[in-house]
């Protein structure tokens, strides 16, 4: 009985703890900045690809250092549609530089709005289900999948960079400022988009939510537990494992697309190792295996970055590699887990004051 | 076919890089009822039951299974599929899944991606789960975390899935390993009863276990089939004491 009280205050907090952070993402436009508006949703729309991450890393054991390519794709999709509205039916600048006369026949479909999202979602997509068809059906997992994905982002990188008349090189693609007519810089432009951010990131926490605690759910933590045994149950694990790694290529090529939107730009840079390690850090400092952690770990670690960056641009990358290092160390379940076992103490604390029998405390502390 | 056989080895040799563990190795198993696999360390046992239940490819021979499935060209979850539940030597659980959610998807049922998302616990589901819970005697500890359990109650719970599974052929590789006497003799009695609705093959080196539960015993040497018989008929044989005393006379000196 009690265990079930238990559970149940812990879920009113966590409740409680939910309607408040909405709350917040509700108001925050009426008392931040434009500019800090368009921060938040910069890193709101780096959540949504963390909690992607987190499904595939945090719940299912397969760490990804490739997820960059996925955001990458996305933000080229819009990237490409906001161009071409830009042009205004002339060919982009950067065609006209490196001596193209005719638009290629895959930017053509980038004119809808509607293909282009479709295509941003789809492409990420297809990609991850090419690699882990690939990889998850012959069993390559663990560090050899891990190498595999940087490699994507070798390639990814160098193919766009190369490939100047087509995708604009390194400068990667920018120069508009409009979606449907409306400048994208207009501060109520900001805020809708501000809104649609947070809303697509709800919706995704909520979806993800939704399969985790499904049957499906369990069979991805049953999967990074052992994935042998769940072979021998009768699951093919492939499956389960191509599934959620499109899953999660898809919410990261969501996440390119809002990011455009707010950033307006796209480049190779944005979609390197670099950003994908860091990506994979958002998820570990947050707390891996809570969808919440991996949002919060995105938010925070992004918020300290554009804080510390401005002043000490040169340690910031030090301090990410030392914060990384001491999470994986100390704080193998990052900061969601450091509150939550802080927590846990309280309780027992207080617990303890109201004196509860020995034994019954020792069984407390050991479920 | 015979009707009554549910599975048949014929010849069948693994060899893992030249080294042949299970060489010509011959089994045929009814319906119902409970084998016990013995041989001394390294005979192949283990490995034969790899090969049936599809972790390791046979060079050789055939495995039947039922009205002529052959299962050397089936994958590990084809083969759980079709009804062959597996143990492993070491207890092979989800540690991180509770208790009851390891026997959740231990269950028999639709195992597509599509399928776990759409299906919910059904309350009779939940009665099974609690009513496996009590026979493995985990009956209040069905929402901790799996990992938690002793050694022997992560053996229990591996049986309660393989329970779950509802499997037509049931492979156990030393399931009694780490228990007390009494839990020994409970899973002997456990699986004397599961035995009377399906083929149940128990490897085991505990001889006094064998003793008191076993109606056919299989002796394996080197990967071959030594001799086939009753506990009293084993035992009564020469060879079979050669290579157990063989072994113990190397093991001294
Ligand atoms: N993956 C492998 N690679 C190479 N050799 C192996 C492999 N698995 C088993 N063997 C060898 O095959 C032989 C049979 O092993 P197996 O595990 O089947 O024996 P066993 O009868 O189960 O023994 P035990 O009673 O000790 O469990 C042993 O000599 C072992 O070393
Ligand atoms: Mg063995």
């Amino acid at each position: 009985m009690k265990v079930l009280q238990r559970a149940s205050a812990s879920r009113y907090g966590l409740a409680t703890a939910y309607l408040l952070a909405a709350a917040l993402l509700a108001a925050a436009p009426l008392f931040t900045s434009d500019f800090r508006l368009n921060l938040l949703a910069k890193f709101l729309a780096f959540a949504i690809a963390a909690v992607g991450l987190d499904l595939l890393w945090g719940y299912t054991g397969i760490l990804s250092l490739g997820h960059g390519v996925f955001f990458g794709l996305g933000g080229y999709a819009m990237a490409m549609h906001l161009k071409l509205q830009a042009s205004g039916g002339k060919l982009p600048d950067f065609m006209e530089w490196s001596g193209l006369s005719k638009l290629p026949w895959f930017w053509t479909l980038f004119q809808s709005f509607g293909m282009s999202v479709i295509l941003g979602i789809a492409i990420p997509s297809l990609v991850a289900l090419f690699l882990g068809y690939f990889t998850f059906r012959n069993r390559i997992r663990g560090v050899y999948f891990t190498i595999l994905t940087q490699a994507l982002v070798v390639i990814s990188v160098t193919l766009i960079t190369g490939q100047q008349a087509f995708t604009g090189g390194t400068n990667g693609i920018t120069g508009y400022g409009e979606l449907f007519g409306y400048s994208l810089a207009a501060p109520e432009m900001k805020i809708a988009l501000y809104y649609v951010t947070a809303a697509v990131l709800v919706v995704v926490l909520l979806l993800s939510r939704f399969l985790v605690k499904s049957r499906f759910g369990k069979v991805l933590r049953a999967v990074r537990d052992g994935e042998n045994r769940v072979r021998f149950l009768g699951y093919n694990p492939a499956k389960f494992q191509m599934a959620v790694f499109v899953l999660s290529a898809a919410f990261s090529g969501i996440a390119g697309m809002l990011f455009v939107l707010h950033v307006g730009i796209i480049s190779p840079s944005m979609m390197g190792i670099v950003p994908s390690i860091e990506m994979v850090l958002w998820v570990a400092i947050g707390g891996r295996g809570t969808l919440i952690g991996a949002a919060l770990g995105a938010l925070l670690m992004n918020g300290a970055k554009s804080v510390f960056s401005e002043t000490y641009p040169e340690i910031w990358l030090f301090f990410m590699g030392a914060l990384f290092i001491v999470t994986t160390v100390f704080l193998p379940r990052g900061i969601v887990g450091l509150v939550a076992d802080g927590w846990h103490r309280l309780r027992l604390l207080g617990r303890r004051r109201k004196g509860v029998p020995e034994h019954e405390r020792s069984r407390y502390s050991a479920v | 076919m015979n009707d009554h056989v549910i599975l048949r080895c014929e010849d069948v040799t693994v060899s893992f890089d030249g080294f042949k563990a299970v060489q010509g190795m011959n089994l045929e198993l009814k319906k119902r009822g409970l084998r016990f696999l013995i041989g001394p360390n390294g005979a192949g046992k283990t490995t034969l039951l790899d090969a049936v239940c599809g972790k390791v490819k046979p060079s050789g021979g055939r495995i039947v299974f039922q009205d002529g499935i052959d299962l050397a060209r089936r994958k590990e979850h084809q083969i759980a599929e079709l009804g062959i539940g597996r143990k492993f030597q070491a207890p092979s659980i989800f540690p991180t899944l509770t208790v009851e959610e390891n026997l959740e998807l231990a269950m028999r049922q639709k195992r597509g991606v599509l399928a776990t998302l759409r299906t919910r616990i059904l309350s009779s589901e939940r009665k099974l789960i609690r009513t496996r819970l009590e026979g493995i005697g985990l009956g209040g500890k069905g929402t901790l975390r799996a990992g938690g359990l002793s050694h022997g109650e992560k053996q229990w719970l591996e049986i309660g899935m393989m329970l779950m599974q509802e499997p037509s052929l049931l492979l156990l590789d030393e399931p009694a390993a780490g228990m007390t006497d009494r839990e020994t003799d409970k899973t002997g009695e456990l699986l004397q009863e599961i035995a009377q609705e399906r083929a149940v093959v128990v490897v085991e080196h505990d001889m006094e276990f064998v003793r008191n539960f076993a109606s056919i015993v299989t002796v394996m040497h080197e990967g071959r089939l030594l001799m086939e018989g009753t506990m009293d008929q084993v035992q009564a044989d020469e060879r079979v004491a050669e290579v157990y005393l063989g072994k113990r006379r190397e093991a001294t000196c």
